[in-house]
């Protein structure tokens, strides 16, 4: 193998032309690579999931704050939280709790939907 | 039905344009469709099980497993879009001009083939398991007969798929000097859509900070609701309101490619030259 690479120059080039995607694939992960934070004390809201519809539909939480929804979901079916307005997507499994992540926001209405059932998972976050 | 139909649409359009668009991208390489069919086949059956443990993969991590499970899948895929991106531009002129003889070259074309099967699964990985499961609570959950949810999940699987032949279609009839500049950009601004989305759901995890929230709001221009706006979030990862830390992902996945497939093309080219002198 090694006498091919050396005597034979177009696959000499094909070899180090691999490497070469590889680095650069390697230069991008490290570029949109890690930075990490956690926080532990956010206040938290609860939205319950039942009959396929949310309660309360309206929940307030505070403006220019970082705050914890936790979606529980009573129904026997899953459910995907879903918000345009809050950038925010998670499936809630039969039976259990999911906690999104949201704001800081402004003051304003933002909509959220339960995606597999439209029609009547609907409400929405408001900030003040 | 028309929910079945609706939703099974809306997510067989985002992996029938990727499809589209990879499908254009290798048009002259042979035996594409089957590695497609391949990567289409695995991602179907790798949705299904995704979908069977979603209760496991959602209380990973303390919770954020499912955030963090997207944003893998997201980051692999940026990253297969980016070699694929970087290998096409600089083989692109070979591609164009000797077709049959790239073709020929068989591990360089087996490689290639991989990675847009693996990036047709992930596609479909990711719509579809979100598909599965909605089927599966209508199926369990309501009045809906099963007749009318295959009917539906059919009208929208094929309405989804007409929209990737139509893109593909699109796309093939770029003349050849155009034709791998546009679909090297297609690909860019896809990845940097992914890296963008994959930033959302690292904060959603509260892995990362939104940074400015939103950076800037041009829902007043286009609202990510719109066809027009849905549709350009897939392609190029429109957002009306974009958190700083999801401009920064986007921004450096563009530049990354951009500065990599420059370099790779002009040592490629370089060392084009050279082989010739020794042949």
């Amino acid at each position: 193998m090694i006498m091919i690479l050396i005597h034979h120059p177009e696959i000499h080039t094909r070899v180090i032309m691999k490497r070469q995607h590889w680095l650069a694939v390697l230069c991008i992960s490290l570029a949109i690579g890690s930075v990490s934070t956690a926080s532990a004390a956010d206040p938290e809201f609860i939205i319950v999931i039942k009959n396929h519809v949310f309660t309360p539909s309206e929940v307030r939480i505070p403006a220019n704050t970082k705050v914890k929804l936790i979606v529980d979901n009573q129904d026997a079916t899953a459910e995907e939280f879903e918000s345009k307005d809050l950038k925010r997507e998670k499936v809630i499994p039969a039976m259990s709790k999911g906690t999104i992540s949201v704001g800081p926001l402004k003051a304003g209405k933002y909509s959220f939907f339960g995606e597999f059932h439209e029609k009547t998972a609907r409400g929405a976050v408001i900030v003040e | 039905m028309f929910g079945a139909a609706l939703i099974v649409f809306r997510e067989s359009f985002e992996a029938a344009l990727l499809i589209g668009i990879l499908a254009a991208a290798m048009k002259n390489v042979p035996g594409r469709n089957r590695w497609l069919a391949i990567g289409i086949a695995g991602g179907t059956i790798g949705a299904f099980i995704v979908a069977g443990l979603t209760d496991v993969i959602a209380n990973a991590a303390g919770g954020a497993g499912q955030e963090l499970f997207r944003a893998s899948i997201l980051g692999f895929a940026v990253l297969m879009l980016a070699w694929h991106n970087i290998w096409m531009q600089s083989h692109g002129a070979e591609l164009a001009r000797h077709a049959k003889r790239v073709g020929a070259d068989v591990s360089a074309g087996t490689r290639a083939m991989s990675s847009v099967a693996l990036l047709a699964g992930i596609a479909v990985l990711r719509e579809g398991s979100e598909t599965a499961l909605f089927l599966y609570g209508i199926f369990a959950g309501s009045d809906s007969t099963v007749l009318n949810l295959i009917g539906g999940g059919t009208t929208g699987l094929v309405a989804g798929v007409v929209v990737g032949f139509a893109v593909y279609a699109g796309l093939i009839k770029i003349p050849m000097r155009l034709f791998f500049a546009v679909i090297g950009a297609l690909l860019m601004f896809l990845a940097a859509g992914l890296a963008s989305q994959m930033a959302r759901f690292l904060i959603q995890a509260d892995v990362l900070p939104p940074l400015a929230s939103p950076l800037w709001d041009t829902s007043w221009l286009l609202t990510d609701n719109s066809i027009v706006g849905a549709t350009m979030h897939i392609l190029v990862g429109y957002d009306s309101q974009p958190t700083g830390t999801q401009v920064l992902f986007y921004v450096a996945t563009l530049v990354g490619i951009k500065v990599a497939t420059t370099i790779v093309k002009r040592k490629h080219q370089r060392m084009f030259s050279g082989t010739r002198k020794f042949a």
